[in-house]
């Protein structure tokens, strides 16, 4: 039986034992405990989760995170998400073919009331934003609701495994991702005026300003004076042939596989779209042993942070730039994909397509804001901020600090007295929004003679953990914010060697020259993957910054300081000529990015727009040149946006396609949104009482139905 | 600006403008109708939730709603578009004794009209409905030849076809104004331009009271708002619309069934009525009425919820529609105040509506119109609203 659970980690710590038994289509497995269905299936191998009822389509696994019903499955008799129910012991899961069916209910319900909780503050997401957020207020002692749809707070930061980017005093810049979260975490948890319930979802925000919360199975309301709206982003999807198969999927959706579940979702992965979200996403497949077979990028160049794309490069994966998708291939799940070159029109360059042999391919086009309760909230005049990506699109570092100041404002709306928002925040939020700048060439040191650090840092970003982490105050960024390049006083190195372990865009090196008679100079290079692929002695590959190969050489030592947090630093000693151009290890080799020799493209498939209501581009192509111009109409006649995910995937594509056919924007009539935000059975919102749900942080106000040994 | 003259033009282009249209083009008229949406049944037609039947207290509804029967039932055949309709049935279920009295008294007028409806002990009813709530159930009534369909999309089969027939429609435009001469309709202004006309039918449901006030004149219509909701589909396990008219702190009534593509549709009538225009969604709504279901049929309990939404029911003051020809302005036709049921009521009234508008009444419908003239008493109620 094949087993895809990732068994060790460079970062990440890794669960125990696959130990509960259950059953797919009447054969045993294993699922780790408290583990997902999806991520079972996925471990065990599996990862077609049925046939969609009015194609027969195969479906698995697209958002993971309860929003669309792509990955249902039958478990014990009734439909569910497979991305959002555990596996229990003994369960007897099936694929969902078609439409599920209803089953039998022995006995009636009990029942509990829907109860209204009051509160100051009701905050939406335990992100970054929400967290800062919730720090502010619970300093200015404001009552707090924090919810949070998932287990674990922080968001998205526990899915970061990589070091962040930013300052070190706004935003814990240098430390990785997952641990920022957790200081938070432990933060907000000193407030006494903050509740906080995890795994509750906000279904939706009501005309009488109530906003309805599910939490386990339990549905209720907060009437919060205040909202603070931290939901995040969703991602953007893309059209093209093979759109649906099972092993497309979004960024956010491999890295709950991979780094919150620990499952490797697939053996040999591309990548579309070259902004952060792929390339660290690239970065976290390579650390968690996946084949990293390239990633292509429509632009010139990618939109993501240099030193991001840089790594991935030095690792040996292939960036495709002015390269699109033209189809994932296969039957019933992928088995490569075709990619081509663009032309200054957009069009695809007929004869430049390469197909290359892939299980998974990860779209990463970019984020929107998930906003609707935000909306909502300001139509029905409930008083409301919204922070982070829910606000604007901008790196976890950015939504941290605007967190800060819309908690600071949501504690003046409550009338306490923190005074105003200091000027220099809303500066210092600007400058982490900042998009990358100009690219500047490096600047290598001409002598050859000492011990210094080299920075193959050239592209102004939001970044400073360097000069803040030297001992001898010798590194200083040029200008008078953080956007600058560092700069280094060559006379004050000590080689301690926390610049090159500190970078989030492992772009320092330490180069060492003081024991040159034995012919080589030493250089440090920071390296992040687990230590069973390197030891002393190893000959090892080395490149330059953008990944070309300088040569082979020998590993002198390896050091694994605490002040590295799970990284390593590798001592090789090289040739003078080269010593001062090494700016990585390869960790791929080669041969794991060729293309295949015969080209494959699908034509069979007409490319799908709305995935749950699989409705093809074509279908809506000829409502358009019919003269259809309100997007509900186009609704109503193919049932595009009418399913499980509530037309939160398909309006910018159905957009995308009224702009092909020349329409312009302001003859569209937007979709009607309405709740709820996440399908949610009749028996919660009738208040059925399962025992089912989280015990934990109950509301005091509400532990009568939810703990009270149900 | 001859482009600019039409024999009727329909204001409206929802559950009954759409197909009126449709009818008055098929008598060779030009028709233009205008709708202040984006396209059509924008209005209350998309908040319907698909039922269809002719199981109602009034005779002029029942012949009126037959008709419609027939169109729906019938229209993929003719039309080769299909409305998902579904013939279900419609069932209202009795478990107290007071229910029983009214829908038993109600039979009689019910079959006299010559519907196809009978009393079902209980054990006849669980056998049409499994998984239905056996205890204190004393029976009920039972109409086969009832069902359900596409609301929405019906009238855009309605409007495909009077695109067809040569209707013009006009969409984002509000009619501000029917102009006059000597009591005879002249034309209308929008807040895009003017047509002239001498005829116009009213058919703006929830708005019609303002329209008949753009043509000077009144017409009892005032909206009230319903909240509906709809889930996942799942395989067919309920055939008919399920009505239990118990009511309850909050509800008078509530209703579900099952659509032809799975999902189940379910509606209330608030109790006191939500008086206005406010389509905005309430906290209360779904905890009323999911109760109410799973209560009923305790498996409802596993299916998903996928969206709520409000809907107005444009109300007369005594629960029937407003249909003919005003006494006061010739050439002015009302086909308002259809109460929640213009979906159904639709096709019925858009072809009587013809009949109005080119003198072909047939022999029925002396006695529709009497039922439903404008400048009725409005005294009694209709018993199953």
């Amino acid at each position: 039986m094949s087993d895809y659970r990732i068994k060790e980690h460079p970062i990440l710590p890794v669960p125990g034992e696959a130990v509960v038994p259950f059953t797919w289509k009447g054969q045993g497995y294993k699922a780790r405990k408290g583990e997902t269905i999806a991520s079972a299936l996925f471990a065990n191998g599996i990862r077609i989760f049925g046939h969609h009822h009015k194609d027969g389509s195969p479906q698995g696994i697209f958002c993971a995170n309860g929003q669309c019903a792509q990955c249902s499955v039958v478990a014990n008799g009734l439909s569910v998400k497979s991305c959002m129910v555990p596996v229990t012991d003994g369960m007897k899961v099936e694929p969902l073919e078609g439409k599920a069916k209803l089953i039998d209910v022995d006995g009636d319900h009990r029942f509990h009331d829907v109860e209204t909780i009051e509160t100051e503050c009701l905050i939406l997401g335990g992100g970054p934003a929400g967290l800062a957020a919730a720090i502010e207020l619970g300093k200015a002692g404001v009552n707090v609701i924090l919810i949070d749809d998932k287990a674990a707070l922080g968001g998205k930061l526990v899915l970061q495994t990589h070091k962040f980017f930013g300052s070190i005093e706004a935003c814990h810049a240098g430390t990785r991702g997952m641990d920022i979260g957790k200081k938070l975490e432990a933060e907000v948890r000193t407030y006494p005026s903050v509740r906080i319930w995890t795994e509750t979802t906000a279904l939706a925000v009501f005309s009488d300003r109530k906003v309805g919360l599910l939490r386990g199975n339990h549905y209720f309301l907060v009437r919060p004076q205040v909202l603070f709206v931290a939901t995040g982003a969703r991602e953007k999807s893309l059209v093209f042939k093979g759109n649906t198969l099972p092993g497309v999927y979004g960024a956010g959706a491999f890295q709950t596989l991979v780094n919150r579940d620990l499952v490797r979702p697939t053996e040999r992965l591309f990548i579309i779209g070259g902004g952060n979200v792929g390339l660290i996403g690239g970065y976290h497949a390579l650390q968690a042993g996946i084949q990293v077979v390239g990633l292509c990028e429509a632009m010139d160049e990618c939109g993501g942070y240099k030193v991001h794309k840089d790594k991935l490069v030095r690792m040996g994966v292939p960036i495709y730039t002015r390269h699109t998708i033209v189809s994932a291939n296969g039957k019933e799940d992928v088995e490569s994909v075709t990619i081509a070159q663009l032309d200054p029109a957009w069009k695809v360059i007929p004869g430049t397509e390469k197909t290359f042999k892939c299980d998974t391919l990860l779209v990463a086009v970019g984020l929107d804001p998930v906003d609707e309760f935000y909306r909502k909230a300001k139509e029905f005049g409930l008083p409301v901020l919204a922070g982070g990506d829910a606000e604007e699109i901008a790196e976890a570092s950015a939504a941290m600090f605007t967190g800060k100041i819309r908690g600071t404002e949501v504690a003046r709306m409550l009338g306490r007295d923190v005074g105003e928002v200091p000027v220099e925040w809303l500066h210092t939020a600007e400058i982490l929004k900042a998009r990358p700048g100009a690219v500047i060439t490096e600047e290598i040191p001409d002598h050859e003679d000492g011990v210094f650090p080299i920075f193959h840092c050239s592209q102004e970003i939001p970044c400073n953990p360097c000069t803040s982490i030297c001992p001898k105050g010798a590194i200083k960024i040029e200008g008078d914010d953080i956007l600058g390049l560092p700069t280094f006083d060559e006379t004050a190195c000590i080689a301690c060697e926390q610049c090159v372990a500190i970078c989030p865009g492992l772009a320092v090196t330490l180069v060492d020259y003081r024991k040159k008679e034995d012919e080589g100079v030493v250089v440090s290079i920071p390296y992040e993957f687990n230590q069973t692929t390197i030891k002393e002695g190893d000959t090892i590959t080395v490149l330059d910054t953008l990944g070309k190969v300088l040569g082979q050489v020998p590993v002198v030592k390896i050091r694994a300081p605490k002040f590295a947090d799970h990284a390593l630093l590798v001592k090789v000693k090289a040739p003078a000529e080269i010593a001062k151009l090494i700016a990585g290890i390869q960790v791929q080799a080669p041969w794991v990015t060729k293309s295949m020799e015969e080209q494959i493209q699908r034509i069979d498939d007409d490319d799908i727009v709305c995935r749950c209501e699989r409705v093809t581009a074509g279908q809506i192509r000829k409502l358009i040149r019919e003269g259809v111009r309100d997007l509900n109409h186009l609704k109503t006649l193919t049932r595009a946006g009418m399913g499980a995910c509530g037309g939160k995937t398909c309006p910018n594509l159905i957009a995308r396609v009224f702009r092909e056919e020349g329409v312009p924007a302001p003859q569209m009539t937007p979709l009607t949104q309405r709740p709820v935000f996440m399908e949610v059975p009749l028996g919660a919102f009738a208040g059925v009482i399962t025992g089912e749900g989280p015990t934990r942080d109950a509301a005091p106000t509400s532990v009568g139905t939810l703990e009270g040994g149900v | 600006m001859a482009a600019s003259v039409y024999d009727v033009i329909v204001v409206g282009a929802g559950s009954v403008g759409t197909p009126a249209a449709m009818y008055l083009a098929e008598k060779g008229l030009k028709v233009l109708c205008l709708d202040q949406f984006a396209s059509p049944g924008q209005g209350s037609n998309k908040a319907a939730i698909g039922g269809l039947r002719a199981t109602h207290s009034a005779p002029a509804k029942i012949k009126l709603c037959l008709d419609s029967l027939k169109t729906f039932s019938t229209w993929k055949e003719k039309h080769g578009f299909d409305l998902e309709w579904f013939q279900g049935g419609y069932l209202f279920m009795a478990y107290r004794p007071e229910e029983e009295k009214v829908l038993k008294d109600l039979l009689v007028i019910q079959k006299k009209a010559g519907l196809n409806i009978d009393w079902y002990g209980k054990d006849d009813l669980l056998k049409i409905v499994p998984g239905m709530k056996e205890e204190g159930l004393i029976g009920g009534t039972f109409s086969p030849e009832d069902g359900s369909a596409s609301p929405m999309l019906s009238n855009c089969a309605f409007h495909q076809r009077a695109v067809e027939l040569g209707v013009d429609f006009r969409f984002n435009e509000r009619v501000t104004n029917i102009m006059r001469r000597k009591g005879t309709v002249v034309g209308v202004r929008t807040d895009k331009g003017g047509y002239a006309t001498s005829c116009v039918v009213n058919a703006a449901g929830a708005w019609a009271r303002a329209l008949a006030q753009a043509g000077g004149l009144d017409v009892p219509v005032n909206p009230d708002c319903h909240e509906a909701c709809i889930t996942e589909p799942a395989q067919r396990f309920l055939r008919p619309m399920l009505v239990d008219i118990r009511k309850t702190p909050g509800a008078a009534n509530y209703y579900f069934h099952q659509a032809h593509t799975g999902q189940v549709i379910s509606c209330f009538t608030p109790e006191p009525p939500m008086l206005g225009t406010d389509r905005r969604e309430t906290s209360e709504f779904l905890p009323m009425i999911a109760s109410r279901m799973v209560k009923l049929m305790p498996k409802l309990a596993n299916l998903k919820v996928r969206r709520t939404w409000r809907g107005l029911y444009p109300m007369t003051p005594d629960g029937s529609p407003i249909v003919g020809q005003s006494k006061t302005l010739d050439g002015y036709v009302d086909a308002v105040g259809m109460c929640g049921q213009g979906y159904m009521l639709g096709p019925g009234v858009g072809a009587l509506v013809s009949r109005i508008v080119t003198n072909s009444l047939n022999k029925d419908d002396g006695e529709i119109l009497h039922e439903l003239r404008p400048d009725r008493e409005f005294a009694g109620t209709e018993a199953l609203k």
